[in-house]
């Protein structure tokens, strides 16, 4: 039995009176995909904020294993690691992708920037590896020296997505990465970002109040409301029958085309 | 002494300013924080490698100005002249002889031994500033040794231009640890501040930033494997002395598009030009 990527312990946040974390646990496996559902206000951001090591914790504790095997505490480790793993093991996937990307920066440079950063030094392997990076998010490699200015939603989406697994990360973090797009062009992002999951073999933690987001992409979704988990289990089973009336509801108001 | 104190500044901001050397020379290519204080000249002309000068100048010393490799310009000359008044040292336009030379934008060419003391003059003493805004920031890649971002930079020439296109300030790695900005020197005269024997030091009055390079400390200017930092050099020889590995001045000389290229450094120029002389009497 292989041992979780990632584990939370009873976390917990509270910003005044209002709870945004209460008592939350979870784990990830590798190689799986994990749906954090709810509506706006539930908790669902800060619990991803909390578990990538940007937002810290009143009490709880986020445990991550890296590949030798050797369990890290998110929150004890100092900042140089943090970074270290957040631009190495890691990767991140902004909802609005103008947040991420350096937007004076070319889009070979965009994706050659956490290479850079990891060490490589080496301009034509650098190239190429933004080339091959390009052509897998079905960006044409003739645009690797125009600017992100020039890109339509859905490149610049697609671009971030190329930026952030240039350096093969082992979990990945995604906040509504289909957000604020235009529904052919979800649909198109969507089908892209499973085959890369599932080629790469990805883990992935996925912030999302899309239900349809959630099925097409996760294999287990768990619902968030007030900041406390309510209900987790497989996707399907989660959706096709939900226990807690909160799932209920949730899986009811989706519009049925 | 005229009623200043010897070298102008008083004796506990000198204290201060040593104090901030000694803390730069001990992290090489760190900025170390201090208090510059108002100087006789503008922000610009360099109040910061004044300050280090005044602070590190005793009465034995002599003392060589130059900016831009010239001896005799404005800066160099008022500079030069300031010193002399207030602290009464003296002073010389020979290489060889200084044992303090504060310079503007340039490295002699002549050699410098362990026995001399090179000050600079900077205007934007951190090499991220054009690519980071926040201070805060940068403050943080600098702890973090996060200098991806520099590359970027390079990689965004090559990429455009075909070669790294910073012909001026090019950054460096010092001691394989922090990334400096060298003052505006040309890229032609980084490579002389690797392990060279002289004590580098470097004074940014208005940001109020000091830092230095030790003796013998690897300076590295960033490049990539397979496109290494190479040299830019005006393809002529110097019109005067005949120089062919000197930085060139490019001087238009009249109205009509003529031109000839000098050699920057003066004092170099008219060294060559005495030996040539002593070789043809």
């Amino acid at each position: 039995m292989t041992l979780p990527l990632l584990e939370a312990h009873d976390l917990q946040l509270q910003f005044g009176s209002i709870r945004a974390l209460d008592h939350v646990s979870m784990a990830l496996w590798p190689g799986e995909v994990l749906a954090i559902v709810g509506e706006s206000g539930s908790g669902k951001t800060t619990l991803l904020k909390v578990l990538s090591g940007s937002d810290k914790p009143d009490a709880g504790q986020v445990l991550y294993r890296d590949p030798e095997l050797a369990l890290h505490d998110v929150h004890a480790m100092g900042a140089p690691q943090l970074r270290a793993l957040h631009r190495s093991d890691w990767g991140f996937v902004q909802q609005n992708p103008r947040d991420a990307l350096r937007m004076g920066v070319s889009a070979g440079g965009n994706v050659g920037e956490r290479l850079m950063a990891q060490g490589d030094r080496n301009y034509g392997n650098i190239r190429q590896v933004a080339l091959d990076w390009l052509a897998q998010v079905e960006i044409d490699g003739r645009r690797i020296d125009d600017l992100p200015r020039t890109f339509s939603g859905g490149m610049l989406q697609r671009l971030q997505i190329a930026r952030t697994l240039a350096t093969h990360p082992r979990l990945v973090f995604m906040d509504e990465p289909t957000g604020g797009l235009d529904v052919s062009v979800q649909a198109k992002l969507l089908d892209l970002i499973r085959s890369l999951v599932s080629r790469l073999g990805l883990a992935v933690i996925l912030v999302t109040h899309d239900i349809a987001v959630a099925r097409l992409l996760a294999g287990r979704i768990l619902v968030m409301r007030r900041g406390q988990v309510v209900e987790t289990g497989l996707t399907d089973q989660v959706l096709d029958d939900p226990q807690h009336p909160y799932t209920q509801l949730l899986v009811s108001s989706v519009l049925q085309a | 002494m005229n009623g200043y104190n010897f070298a102008y500044l008083d004796e506990p901001t000198k204290r201060m300013i040593r104090r901030a050397i000694l803390k730069a020379v001990a992290i090489p290519g760190h900025q170390v924080p201090f208090g510059a204080r108002e100087m006789p000249l503008p922000y610009g002309w360099g109040t910061g490698g004044i300050q280090v000068t005044a602070a590190i100048l005793g009465a034995d010393d002599v003392l060589k100005v130059i900016d831009q490799g010239a001896d005799d310009t404005t800066n160099a000359v008022s500079i030069r002249r300031f010193f002399s008044h207030v602290a009464g040292v003296e002073t010389t336009t020979r290489t060889r002889d200084a044992t303090v030379i504060q310079t503007r934008h340039r490295i002699p060419e002549t050699p410098l031994t362990g026995d001399q003391i090179l000050v600079y003059q900077v205007p934007l003493p951190e090499p991220l500033a054009k690519l980071e805004p926040s201070r805060a920031e940068t403050k943080q890649m600098h702890a973090l040794a996060d200098y991806g971002l520099m590359h970027v930079k390079l990689y965004e020439d090559i990429a455009r231009f075909g070669h790294v296109t910073i012909s001026y300030d090019y950054p460096v790695m010092v001691n394989g640890r922090y990334l400096m900005s060298p003052s505006p020197i040309p890229a032609f005269d980084t490579l002389k501040m690797n392990r060279m024997p002289a004590l580098q030091l470097f004074g940014a009055g208005r940001e109020k930033r000091i830092y230095a390079v030790p003796p013998y400390t690897t300076v590295r200017p960033l490049d990539f494997d397979d496109h290494p930092f190479s040299l830019t050099r005006a393809p002529h020889a110097c019109a005067l002395c005949g120089a062919t590995n000197s930085y060139l001045d490019e001087v238009v000389t009249d109205d009509r598009g003529s031109r000839m290229f000098v050699c920057s450094d003066t004092d170099y120029c008219a060294d060559r030009r005495g030996e040539m002389e002593g070789d043809a009497s």
